[in-house]
């Protein structure tokens, strides 16, 4: 070895032995990984069981139950002559105890079942607060009124759809004068905007999660310490880390992406060559931010909190399972400029919108950007031991 | 010790905030010298020896290891001491030998080296284990195969056998005989074990708060308490308790 490191081919050498240490290195990471049951099942298969049950759940034609609490005893109440005339006493096992079922049928949209029951104001509060019911109706001789927290999206829907049996001599979900068409074009359907999503989550999760707690993890066993007592490159274990769970990312999207491709008909619109690079630039992001958090700290319960402290808000804020546009105006420009925002709005547009590299580029550079600072400010004050 | 060291630490100081961990220790360790720190818990002995190994940087003071100092010198350094530090936990879904082997690559070796390892420490029959399937006995003897596996000139075993059972202890004692039979390699050794350090070392240093109390052949060491005839004949135990008036075994217990 001596002769060798003295000979002219000794830079060379070197070089190769370099390369075979990153790569015992690699695989070394990359076995710690894949031997590890649970992997498959929440790195692959969660994701996909994930995009299913979300899928059906908001694309399938469904019928919808919804419960109406009736805060009325009299029996010459407006509610309760409707009810008598309109609905039909409820004897099935679906709703036992529920006195009356009344159906809207839709064709298209899915029929709505209503279940009413007569009670008490506390028994109707206590309800309420269960989630059990949302509306919560009182009537008199010739008037019905329905109280509901007006910021409830669905409490709002329960009314809306109410009032074509009680406020509208029009029983059916349509007008005469107007139709509903559902959207079943191919990106415009939820599970078009949730795929993407799911992999942008995906991307952050096994980032900070696989890099950030890893290297904490280690680093708490002293086995960083104890590798950095030999001759090898620090940079080659960070590298290696990155390499494998990059690799881990690409194998778990990608079979995301087939599946969805397969079981929902989605399509690719844009470009897949920027589609590719913009998820490098999100790996390159949110790689850097894990080094950065697991720079220093040697507690995984540190880590724990550090981890959820960076991805809980973009998990929320970012618009993965639902728009972001809902967030108060302020917030927005905010919003948009979280890393996590930045990718999933750019996987979204070149797989729905038909964008390509001129569309992504910007957002590609930015996260790149972002990552190679997080990245160098993580070493600058990287602990080893 | 006058003989010339393979390790020279001169006036040696450590301090973690208001805890003085090593106050101005000196030692010179010659070359294939087998050397144990006794001391209890707290004595300074880890930082003592992690200054050594270059995870620590002294406050105060010189170390130098084949005349080098570790500034400037760790890759060169770092390929002639093999170390084992206390409590490492290792990649626990690799096997024995892809462990070996990814060590064994830090120092341009290969699976030649790995197989000499594991038939040095006796782990041929658990090279395809996972690390985490071993048990206490075999994860120090891997430990200390790892320390091994770049022939070092300078091995650092920080409490090699604590926790482990007699078998397991004098499994790895018989490791180590082996080694000083077969190279000149030099040992500093940190133990909590009065028996460790008699069976193992030819050299003796007790520790206590951060200080050499005393040092020498164990002969030396009883015969260089002269106040203390009646330990003469005794064992370094008892010798222990003279200097530090507690015995070691409360320390182990109450930590």
């Amino acid at each position: 070895m001596t002769y060798l490191f003295h000979s002219p081919a000794a830079p060379l050498m070197m070089k190769w032995f370099r390369i075979k240490q990153l790569w015992q290195l690699t695989s070394a990471l990359f076995r710690e990984i894949i031997r590890e049951p649970g992997v498959l099942f929440w790195g692959i298969l969660f994701p996909i069981l994930m995009s299913l049950g979300l899928g059906l759940a908001f694309t399938g034609k469904t019928e919808s139950t919804r419960k109406i609490a009736v805060l009325t005893g009299d029996k010459g109440s407006m509610i309760h002559r409707l009810l008598d005339s309109e609905a039909e006493r409820n004897t099935g096992t679906e709703g036992a105890g529920w006195d009356w079922k009344y159906e809207i049928r839709d064709e298209r949209l899915g029929n709505s079942v209503f279940l009413f029951h007569i009670m008490d104001s506390t028994e109707g509060m206590t309800l309420l607060k269960r989630g059990t019911v949302n509306v919560l109706l009182t009537s008199s001789r010739d008037s019905v009124a329905y109280n509901f927290d007006p910021m409830n999206s669905d409490a709002e829907l329960t009314y809306l759809k109410l009032l074509s049996f009680i406020g509208n001599e029009n029983k059916s979900a349509e007008h005469d004068n107007s139709y509903i068409k559902p959207l079943t074009v191919t990106g415009t359907r939820y599970i078009d905007f949730l795929v993407p999503g799911l992999i942008t989550l995906g991307v952050m999760m096994s980032c900070m999660w696989g890099i950030s707690y890893g290297i904490i993890e280690k680093r708490s066993k002293k086995l960083l310490r104890r590798l950095v007592a030999t001759p090898m490159k620090k940079s080659h274990f960070l590298i290696a880390l990155i390499t494998v769970r990059v690799t881990m990312n690409f194998i778990e999207s990608a079979v995301l992406i087939v599946f969805a491709l397969l079981a929902f008909d989605m399509s690719i619109q844009g470009d897949i060559s920027a589609l590719v690079m913009l998820y490098i630039a999100g790996n390159i992001a949110f790689s850097g931010m894990a080094i950065l958090v697991s720079s220093h700290t040697s507690n995984t319960e540190v880590g724990n909190g550090l981890i959820n402290f960076v991805v809980t808000p973009m998990m929320v804020l970012s618009g993965i399972f639902f728009s972001y546009q809902n967030f108060p105006e302020w917030s927005l420009p905010f919003i948009r400029n979280l890393p996590l925002t930045t990718l999933t709005d750019g996987i979204r547009s070149i797989f729905n919108e038909g964008a390509g590299f001129a569309e992504v580029m910007l957002p590609a550079f930015i996260l790149t950007a972002t990552g190679l600072v997080f990245f160098a400010a993580g070493l600058k004050v990287f602990k080893w031991h | 010790m006058n003989e010339p060291g393979v390790i020279e630490v001169r006036d040696v100081w450590k301090s973690f905030r208001a805890v003085e961990a090593v106050k101005g220790v000196s030692l010179t360790i010659p070359r294939g010298r087998y050397v144990a720190i006794l001391g209890p818990n707290g004595a300074g002995k880890t930082t003592l020896v992690e200054m050594i190994e270059g995870i620590q940087k002294p406050d105060k003071g010189e170390i130098t290891i084949k005349g080098l100092k570790w500034k400037g010198n760790e890759d060169q350094l770092h390929r002639i001491i093999g170390l084992s530090l206390q409590e490492t936990r290792f990649i626990d879904k690799l096997r024995v030998s892809e462990t070996l082997l990814l060590f064994a690559r830090f120092f341009d070796l290969g699976r030649e080296r790995v197989e000499e390892i594991l038939h040095l420490t006796g782990l041929a029959e658990k090279k395809k284990s996972y690390v985490v399937n071993l048990s206490g006995g075999q994860r120090q003897r891997l430990a200390i195969g790892i320390a091994l596996i770049n022939k070092p000139e300078i091995l650092l075993l920080d409490e090699p056998t604590t926790g482990l059972d007699p078998n397991a202890r004098r499994e790895i004692w018989d490791i180590l005989k082996q080694l000083k039979k077969d190279s000149g390699t030099s040992l500093i050794l940190t133990t909590h074990y009065m028996e460790e350090a008699e069976n193992l070392c030819e050299y003796i240093i007790i520790m206590d708060r951060g200080r050499i109390l005393m040092e020498g052949t164990l002969e030396q060491l009883l015969e260089a308490a002269p106040e203390r005839q009646e330990y003469r004949r005794k064992r370094l135990d008892d010798l222990f308790v003279s200097l530090t008036g507690r015995t070691i075994d409360d320390e182990v217990v109450q930590n």
